[in-house]
């Protein structure tokens, strides 16, 4: 008899975006909008901080939580980019990589057969992270009608008010959709009447393009039951150095740090240096990323428009979720747009509930490709 | 036209001159006749002087030499920096001409077909000119990155086609 899967690692299906990587990989000529992360080198001064750090030998492990003068500079950087206090010592924990930190996330707070409510359409390791973690998902549906924000109303009717632990990811993963102060006060409401622990991936905070982002944790009440998780893979566009980071209540950091210390020990060393960098040189970097996700935003929105393809306005992150714009399901659509087109789009039901009928259409592309791209949709469609 | 609408027009520009007017306005969210008017605002104002394509001209069989001029000069009461620069400026085969801080004066980039046409260019109307005091001559061997276009094989997207 040979090596039995645990039965958490077997409730786990196959991700649903595999099934398109295989497909677009069997064709050469395929244009990408299936991307999820940015076209953009990591910024040069990072990456010659790496370099740097490795010809001086700094290859040996770190503090367990980090570089000290990391973490102060990320903690300086959260304070002034979006009112975020946290103690460097002790309320920040660096991770290889803001999908490390979500995972500790879940293995620190959920009891085995605890509910995690999770925002979705979502990121796909949310749901496979709870099941691994012994936890029960239950997926909290946000609607195009409210520009695919979490609301209150979907809180209380999916029964998140039982649940112990709340996921949430606003500039979101695949909807671009993101949520201001006033969206955001009723769900902190909801989470303390209920006495939920929420984790906020924030992920995408640097991307946003009609207002600036707003953090659940600087609510009244929310920094005590709230761990903000962060990183450089999208806004530094270090998505392969692996560096993340998570900020919370000491005891909850504490926590996590304990899982990491056994299981990670460090962050990467090579990429702490490159982080340090980017947090220090690099704001102009990431300006000019984001302004040229703007116009590539604004692009394909008008695109859609002129195409008679349906699609809320997002403002964050560096997707776009229209409709399908054919009877056909988005599995179907996108499928059958690979096939005659070359074209790669994710359907948005491998994000789960809610995604059902939507494209996730990324613009970490460029301009020349997503024309090209957008030109072939055009003749598909015709 | 906001500030910000100008700045993205602008950043658009750099990026690629040759985008349709259809697409700047996708990108800005202007209409096509306000960038149509913004460009020719830009360009009347003197802010835009030009549109340009940067040519790797070791990928053509076309040969092309380009040499860097560090040109010193001494002025008097009836010359100054701006009579030199035009009578440099005037030649078709100076690409690029700038005053410069350090040890010289002038930043001249000289475009020709050979390198005995660069040598002659230099020697012939130049050096002459009689405020001109000393040149100096750098031939470019290769070029890496001009105008912010890098030449290497450095943009290849190895990012896998679908991923979370």
């Amino acid at each position: 008899m040979g090596i039995q899967l645990s039965e958490r690692v077997q409730a786990v299906p196959p991700s649903g975006i595999r099934k398109f990587f295989e497909l677009a990989e069997e064709r050469d000529d395929v244009i990408s909008l299936g991307v999820g992360e940015p076209d953009f080198a990591t910024p040069w001064r990072a990456r010659t901080a790496a370099v740097d750090s490795l010809e001086r030998g700094q290859t040996s492990y770190t503090a367990n939580r980090g570089m000290r003068e990391l973490r102060e500079a990320i903690g300086e950087h959260v304070d002034a980019e979006y009112d975020l206090e946290y103690d460097p010592d002790e309320e920040i924990l660096v991770t290889a990589g803001a999908s490390e930190a979500v995972d500790l996330a879940f293995r620190a707070f959920v009891n085995p057969g605890d509910t995690v409510a999770v925002a979705e359409p979502a990121y796909v390791s949310y749901a496979p992270g709870v099941t691994f973690a012994g936890g029960e998902v239950l997926p909290v549906p946000t609607y195009e009608r409210d520009e695919f924000r979490l609301t209150r109303e979907a809180l209380e009717a999916s029964g998140a008010a039982d649940a112990e632990v709340l996921v949430m990811c606003f500039p979101n993963n695949p909807t671009g959709a993101t949520m201001e102060l006033e969206h955001l006060a009723p769900v902190a409401e909801f989470a303390r009447e209920h006495d939920l622990t929420v984790i906020s991936d924030e992920i995408y905070a640097a991307l946003q393009y009609e207002h600036e982002h707003t953090s659940i944790a600087t609510l009244p009440g929310m920094a005590s039951r709230t761990v903000v998780v962060n990183g450089f893979s999208k806004a530094y566009a270090m998505t392969g150095l692996r560096l993340g980071y998570v900020m919370g209540p000491a005891e909850a950091i504490t926590g996590m740090n304990r899982i990491h210390q056994y299981g990670m020990l460090s962050a990467p060393t090579t990429a702490q240096h490159a982080a340090l960098e980017a947090l220090e040189h690099c704001d102009d970097a990431v300006d000019e990323m984001t302004a040229a996700y703007d116009r590539r935003r604004q692009f394909l929105l008008a695109r859609f428009e002129e195409l008679g393809i349906e699609c809320f306005r997002a403002k964050g992150a560096f997707y776009a979720f229209p409709e399908v714009p054919t009877e056909q399901t988005g599995d179907e659509f996108a499928e059958d747009l690979l096939e005659a087109e070359g074209v790669a789009v994710v359907p948005g039901s491998v994000f789960g509930s809610g995604g059902e009928g939507h494209l996730r259409v990324s613009y970490a592309t460029g301009m020349d490709e997503l024309r090209e791209a957008t030109d072939r949709i055009e003749r598909f469609l015709d | 036209m906001t500030a910000s609408a100008r700045d993205a027009l602008l950043d658009s520009l750099l990026e690629n001159a040759r985008y349709s007017t259809a697409d700047l306005a996708r990108m800005t969210g202007l209409d096509e006749s306000d960038v149509e008017a913004a460009i020719a605002d830009l360009e009347e104002d003197g802010v835009v002087r030009g549109y340009r394509a940067v040519v790797d001209w070791e990928s053509t069989d076309r040969e092309r030499v380009r040499a860097v001029v560090e040109v010193n000069v001494e002025l008097d009461r009836e010359t100054g920096y701006g009579d030199v620069s035009r009578r440099l400026a005037g030649y078709d085969a100076v690409d690029t001409l700038r005053l410069v801080s350090g040890d010289y004066d002038f930043h001249v980039e000289v475009i020709g077909d050979s390198m005995r046409d660069v040598s002659a260019f230099i020697a012939d109307e130049i050096a002459p000119i009689p405020a001109v005091t000393q040149t100096v001559t750098h031939y470019a061997m290769t070029t890496y990155k001009e105008s912010g276009v890098d030449f290497g094989d450095g943009d290849d997207d190895d990012r896998l086609s679908v991923s979370p």
